[in-house]
């Protein structure tokens, strides 16, 4: 349920922009609502809780627990004010002694089947059904207790988070309407009727076992203890609560950090949240107990060879040790010997010191940062045909499309609670259209299908894109006036004519593409026909050889269409980090300042050159593939890695292990020993989003804040760990409190110049440009005019990748992720979130399984040019025959074993979705994996800390 | 693949997809994505590779890396 100092005003607010307003009189008193405005709400927004259990502000009014019964002049009985809405010169009356009656015998009726066991009972003092016996006066039960009751049913303990138990159950559904409304998942259920009516979860299953996806809408909507957490049974109601925000996947939700005193007890979605509107998944609600695993490290260490155990040392003498060695290297092989890479899991001003401590530090721009393996396309593609590097719209945009199509992201895995809001919109009547080699859920699940789901092969992306404005052209689709008003007209000309050659036709490149041309052109005739449309793109779309000419040909089909400036429509990179934006936002890029300014520029070079009282270097650095090829080559020897963990997550993990292997020092800043630092000499524990303050900024361009609520484990916070390292080298830095650093950021990123703590804290939050022009912020892009002037389309030729299936790898390897876990798993694996996925599987088409004697669950290897694992095999028909799928979450199948080195051509993010390979049956871990995993340990080994 | 390797592949990568995307300019705008992309070290190992005699690069990418020497002639 919602924490006890959340008010709850009944029925969801009217959504209208502009609402005829009408005045009710309620217990003597008017107030003006909106049309359409239930009575209970009326009567809540002027102080008038109507007692309820039924009802709750985050679902549409049900009317079933007839409490809430109120008296209207002129009308007869008691009507329910939830499901009620007010009219103009209604007069309510509220608390009558008819009313008084009703509601108590209705409340005698739930109370006589219900244990009164309130003082040992989870949710004392934080329990609706307690709260309205008290409203309504209750003081006797004159049916006594001995009736037919559910008090001996049994509690479902299976799910990890929350338990049910039937016997605290008032059968007000709230809990399936949440799952219903705001979920979508639709695995609850009531069954039976009358007395005999239950919950049940799927077909009479456990919580564990159910469809449900654990996201937590039914236990926040429950009003009893019926649905709760376990940490609130463990550690009893919290008693305050700090807004802050997620820190999984770019949704960028925001939470309530549920506290007893410095403990956390739950994370609860906040109601007024503009990124999430109230609802989570399972990983930012439940999976946190990361912050405080056994595996976590909290004092830093330090060894002098990847050979020794580690040595764990004074804060004084690992930073000391870290500035000495950064200082001895640069000394003997130049300054350009070193870099970094920056965080998408930290906050902004975090990554904003890290390149700082590079640029100003080190003297040079090697500095990258995880986008490079995931959205560094999109930052390029956008900037070259809008102007800037993000996505174009907010997420309550699309509650306004009318098309959506989906290329490359698997939302309902990756980024749930969008997915969410996504279906909310689809069971409205929006079309979908979903460009991808799998059947991912979006495609089918309860009350959504997609209108045309388009299974392209991997790696065809942009034929399959040119092909959709191929028809948009030739059948004269294209919204001309946009166009013309908006865009390069003579660029659109030669685009057009490009797309419209008889080469690039659904019906010439159904054989390499694989989709039907007929079903290609009746996508395009939605997407340009069917009203407001809207793309939302993933990794799919990025992590290929034309990563960044696909997400031009998404744009230029944007604009070709007039999807772009107003709700409803755009195109929207769906991140995959926390702050993947903000990091890219901050100048983590080699070549970038933030708010994407080339280091080339002399103005603004000589703006940050004033600020930091340095030179600054005015040529571009190495991207993280470069820094490791150089580090091969040995001219690049240091690396300062904050929150990321290159071994795992990039590509061609044995090219990733020669480039460590071959540095003199690699420094890991993180919470947990991951599995680049088996090949670091210094280890710096790091600090959670629970432990410090700051700013992520999400995929809609969000910058939010991140609260402290509990003091940091390791002793600072990971700002403070960076500003240690940087005065240990030499700098003056002297920031106190992280709002300097976003001062600091906020004077040198025109985008960013209306942004400060005391705005975040009086918004909310803020989309950036938050200028001068747009205070508040922008929540649409391009409105008027390009950010670039007129939008620029650019011709995408199809270029086929040179990773080729033939005779010995048959078969196309694509890798994702999965609902409870995330990236490389190191917080979800440590975390319950296991229990549903506790080791990545190969999906294999039945046809592709039979042909190799495969049955489900057996060993497989897993070859390809780059390398071997192995893991367990999953038949199944989400995959098309010559395809396989994987997911990346735990190191001990290490699937960037088997990707390779191949390329996005424009900024080297790894192809990880098109990878030819080989499955045949094996017998267990491969001798690669087994001696990894022997490394691993020994690697871990740490000494005891010297006495001082 | 060796990092000279590398550097061939991705900076004929480029000059294929600029030729297509930039028609009338494909030389220039493969130098200048080189210039604005690749760290000075990257440039110096693919001109190295040219005066060798540059033999893998493409037409494209061949007269790229030309007119980097050049600028870099220049610069000195």
């Amino acid at each position: 349920m919602a924490w006890i100092g959340e008010r709850d005003l009944g029925t969801k607010a009217i959504a209208a922009a502009a609402p005829t307003m009408v005045t009710v009189r309620i217990d003597g008193q008017d107030v003006a609502v909106p049309e359409g405005t239930s009575i209970m709400r009326a009567a809540a927004l002027i102080g008038t809780d109507v007692p309820k259990l039924c009802a709750t502000d985050t679902l549409e009014a049900f009317g079933s627990c007839r409490l809430c019964l109120v008296e209207i002049d002129g009308r007869n009985g008691y009507p329910a004010s939830c499901t009620t809405p007010v009219a103009d010169g209604m007069v309510v009356r509220t608390q009558t002694d008819r009313l008084a009656k009703l509601r108590r015998g209705v409340m005698e009726l739930y109370i006589s089947d219900h244990p009164l066991d309130c003082l040992t009972c989870s949710a004392n003092g934080d329990c609706e059904l307690q709260d309205q016996a008290g409203a309504v006066g209750l003081r006797d039960v004159r049916y006594g207790y001995e009736g037919r009751n559910h008090l001996v049913a049994d509690k479902d303990e299976s799910n990890p988070y929350f338990t049910f138990d039937p016997a605290k159950c008032i059968v007000c559904s709230r809990c399936v309407r949440a799952c219903d409304e705001i979920q979508g998942t639709f695995a609850l259920t009531i069954e039976g009727s009358g007395f005999g009516s239950k919950v049940a979860a799927s077909q009479n299953d456990s919580f564990l076992e159910s469809d449900c996806v654990s996201c937590g809408a039914c236990v926040q909507a429950c009003p009893t203890s019926a649905l709760i957490e376990k940490s609130v049974i463990e550690t009893g109601t919290p008693d305050k609560a700090v807004i802050t925000t997620c820190a999984y996947c770019g949704v960028g939700c925001t939470f309530r950090a549920e506290m007893r005193g410095e403990q956390l007890v739950r994370m609860v979605p906040w109601k007024d949240g503009k990124a999430n509107r109230g609802h989570s998944c399972v990983k930012g609600r439940f999976a946190w107990g990361y912050a405080n695993h056994r595996d976590r490290i909290l004092k830093p260490m330090i060894r002098a060879s990847v050979e020794d155990p580690w040595r764990e040392v004074s804060w004084d003498e690992a930073i000391a040790y870290t500035a000495s060695e950064f200082r001895r290297i640069q000394a003997k092989y130049g300054k350009d010997s070193v870099g970094g890479i920056t965080s998408s899991r930290c906050t902004n001003e975090e990554t904003f010191l890290v390149q700082k401590l590079i640029r100003q530090g080190f003297g040079n721009n090697n500095v990258d940062t995880c986008a490079r393996v995931c959205h560094s396309p999109t930052g390029y593609g956008l900037k070259t045909t809008f102007g800037t590097s993000a996505g174009t719209q907010d997420f309550d945009s699309v509650a306004q499309a009318d098309v959506i199509m989906v290329i490359g992201a698997n939302p309902t895995d990756g980024h749930p609670v969008f997915a969410s809001r996504m279906k909310q919109r689809l069971r409205q009547g929006a079309k979908l259209i979903v460009v991808d080699p799998r059947r991912t859920d979006i495609v089918r699940t309860p009350h959504v299908a997609a209108t045309h789901h388009l299974p392209l092969r991997p790696g065809t992306n942009v034929a399959v894109l040119t092909a959709i404005a191929h028809v948009v052209v030739t059948e004269r689709l294209a919204d001309e006036a946009f166009v013309r008003e908006r865009c390069d007209w003579s660029e659109f000309e030669d685009w057009a004519a490009f797309v419209a050659q008889p080469q690039r036709s659904p019906e010439a490149t159904e054989a390499l593409t694989g989709v039907p041309a007929a079903d290609l052109r009746a996508a395009a005739r939605l997407f340009a026909t069917g009203g407001n449309g809207a793309i939302y793109y993933g990794l799919g779309v990025t992590e290929h050889s034309q990563g960044s000419s696909t997400v031009m040909a998404i744009a230029n089909l944007a604009m070709a269409t007039g999807n772009i400036g107003r709700e409803g429509v755009g195109v929207n990179p769906l991140r995959g980090q926390n702050n993947v934006q903000g990091a890219c936002d901050m100048g983590s890029f080699p070549h970038e300042y933030s708010g994407y300014r080339h280091v080339s520029d002399a103005a603004t070079r000589a703006m940050f050159e004033q600020a930091w009282g340095v030179t600054l270097d005015a040529e571009p650095g190495l991207r993280i593939p470069n820094m490791l090829d150089a580090a091969t080559d040995g001219t690049f020897k240091a690396l300062f890695v904050q929150g990321e963990d290159i071994l795992q997550s990039d590509p061609n993990t044995h090219h990733v292990a020669a480039g460590l292997a071959a540095m003199e020092c690699v420094v890991v800043q993180d919470l947990f020993l991951n599995e680049t630092a088996n090949y670091a000499h210094v280890f710096l524990p790091g600090s959670t989003f629970l432990e410090k303050d700051g700013t992520f900024t999400n995929a809609e361009r969000r910058i939010q804040r991140v609260r402290k609520v509990m003091e940091p484990l390791n002793g600072y916070g990971d700002w403070e760990i960076v500003q240690l390292v940087a005065n240990a080298i030499g700098l003056d830095w002297r920031y106190s409190h992280p709002s300097e650093i976003m001062d600091e950021i906020a004077a040198l990123t025109p985008t960013f110049a209306r942004v400060s703590y005391d705005a975040l804290d009086r918004l909310g939050s803020l989309q950036w440009p938050a200028t001068e022009a747009a205070p508040e912020g922008t929540p649409t892009m391009h409105i008027d005019h390009f950010v670039r002037g007129k939008g620029h389309f650019v011709v995408t030729d199809y270029i086929p990748t040179d990773e080729k299936t033939g005779p010995r790898f048959p078969l196309l390897l694509t890798t994702g992720r999965i609902l409870s876990q995330y990236n490389v798993g190191a917080q979800t694996r440590r975390t319950d979130n296991v229990v549903w996925h506790p080791e990545d599987r190969l999906e294999i088409h039945p046809h592709d399984a039979e042909n190799r004697g495969i049955r489900d669950g057996d060993w497989v290897s897993l070859r390809s040019r780059a390398g071997e694992t192995t893991l367990r095999a999953l038949i199944t028909e989400r995959v098309a025959p010559g395809i396989v799928y994987t997911t990346f979450h735990h190191p001990a199948t290490q699937a960037n074993v088997i990707t390779t080195d191949y390329s996005d051509w424009a900024t080297n993010c790894p192809e990880y979705k098109v990878t030819a390979v080989q499955v045949a049956i094996s017998n267990g871990p491969s001798d690669w994996q087994q001696a990894y995993q022997a490394q691993t340990e020994r690697s871990r080994r740490v000494l005891p800390e010297a006495a001082e | 693949m060796s990092t000279l390797d590398q550097l061939v592949y991705m900076a004929n990568q480029i000059a294929r997809e600029l030729g297509s995307q930039c028609p009338d300019r494909p030389v220039a705008a493969t130098r200048d994505h080189l210039h604005q992309f690749w760290d000075p070290r990257m440039r110096q190992a693919i001109v190295a590779y040219l005066d060798r005699g540059g033999e893998h690069l493409s037409d494209i990418a061949r007269s790229a890396v030309a007119q980097l020497r050049e600028t870099a002639e220049r610069a000195d």
